[in-house]
């Protein structure tokens, strides 16, 4: 298989696109799928400040690699879920990259935020991990990106990652996230900053074949609580339509970009107001981030997870016989 | 003849015919080429391209997820 540009050697085939590049041609392509990104979004200029969301894993650095190299003015955010060894070196992956690369990185731990690591809170709100996981990541994004002076926070999102959230939602036909699910969500309060995606053009195996070719240390090993999750579900799901029909999953998401999106966005206003207790944004009185760290800390949430041997505590899913 | 293969999640090794296509490797091992990278030493491989008795091949996962 030869490059469709140079003619040398493929190193990958991307089905799609009916091409295959060489390492260097395809890290052109790569670049150039984030540039008309944030081009096509206005995602963010070359004059301001873009905090990158970043978990040690190849999407994220991946983004930030491209961003540095592009000259933005980046500084990286590791939110510190707790999570086992799977934190643990995740983290050094973070922190490894920024030295290497010689850019900031601000680190901030749920632990110290929300009362628990993210094991805990799944134990205390009897919820699957990723929803609070989740819910505390999009908070403490904001928040530090607002305390720190960036108008807006990019994350690692890939077009997988869209297609399946999307995919979800029109399972259940979840028409209020339909018209928030976006590249590029604008600012609509002033303590609400930008949240981008500049990856929603490539593939996650577009994303793993850049990180690997460009010889970042990312972090291989899923998260532990990811196992079983309904996105993981619908990824595959997805990844046989795209082998039966390369394209189907660009196809889908761009196809609801392009021509359903607007037509589920809300008619009503929806007031936002700012939180009793924290300040941040929230549409209710408390918000749920505030919430979330009052039935944590209110349950006597120990700030480490418990080990195997302790019955219910025992949920590291990469403890054998533990409950998760 | 045969080939290594590292799989991972959780990683293991499995041993598969040598003098065929990384393809037909996949097809094997009933992989969907989508969710990996298929790697060769330090170079990524596609899937027209034979393996030889020896090789050692990782199929490294592509898949993340579990975000809300």
């Amino acid at each position: 298989m030869k490059c469709r540009k140079c003619g040398e050697r493929a190193a990958i085939e991307l089905r799609r696109h009916n091409a295959a590049f060489c390492v260097p041609d395809f890290q052109d392509f790569f670049r150039k799928q984030i540039r008309e990104a944030i081009r096509k979004h206005r995602m963010f200029t070359e004059d301001e400040p873009v905090l990158v969301a970043v978990s040690g894993g190849k999407d994220s650095l991946a983004l930030w690699d491209v961003l540095i190299d592009e000259g933005y003015r980046t500084t990286g955010l590791y939110l510190d879920l707790g999570i086992f060894d799977y934190s643990v070196e995740s983290k050094a992956r973070c922190e490894a990259f920024a030295a290497r690369r010689g850019v900031p990185l601000i680190i901030a731990a749920v632990a110290d935020e929300v009362g628990a690591p993210v094991p805990v809170i799944k134990q205390v709100t009897r919820r699957p991990p990723c929803s609070g996981c989740g819910l505390s990541k999009r908070y403490l994004m904001n928040r530090t990106a607002l305390q720190h002076g960036f108008p807006v926070v990019a994350t690692g999102h890939n077009l997988d990652d869209e297609a399946a959230t999307l995919f979800g939602s029109v399972m259940h036909w979840q028409t209020d996230a339909l018209p928030r699910q976006s590249p590029a969500l604008a600012s609509t309060h002033p303590k609400l900053v930008r949240r981008v995606k500049p990856l929603y053009r490539l593939s996650e195996r577009e994303t793993a074949a850049f990180a690997f070719t460009r010889k970042i240390d990312y972090i291989v090993d899923e998260c532990p609580f990811a196992k079983g999750a309904t996105s993981i579900a619908h990824k595959e799901l997805l990844n046989r339509m795209e082998e039966a029909s390369p394209g189907a999953k660009h196809n889908f998401l761009f196809g609801f970009l392009d021509k359903a999106r607007a037509a589920f966005e809300r008619v009503e206003h929806v007031e936002l107001k700012e939180c009793a207790r924290c300040g941040q944004v929230t549409t209710g009185e408390i918000c749920a981030f505030c919430k979330l760290a009052q039935s944590v800390r209110g349950a006597g949430a120990p700030r480490a997870p418990q080990r195997a041997g302790r019955g219910e505590a025992a949920t590291d899913p990469s403890v054998p016989g533990a409950g998760a | 003849m045969s080939v290594k293969v590292v799989l991972r999640n959780p990683r293991r090794e499995v041993e598969v015919a040598a003098g065929r296509r990384v393809k037909d490797v996949l097809v094997e091992l009933e992989i969907i080429p989508e969710s990996v990278l298929v790697i060769r030493g330090d170079e990524l491989v596609t899937a027209d391209q034979m393996v030889r008795d020896d090789d050692v091949l990782e199929l490294r996962p592509v898949m993340s997820g579990g975000r809300a």
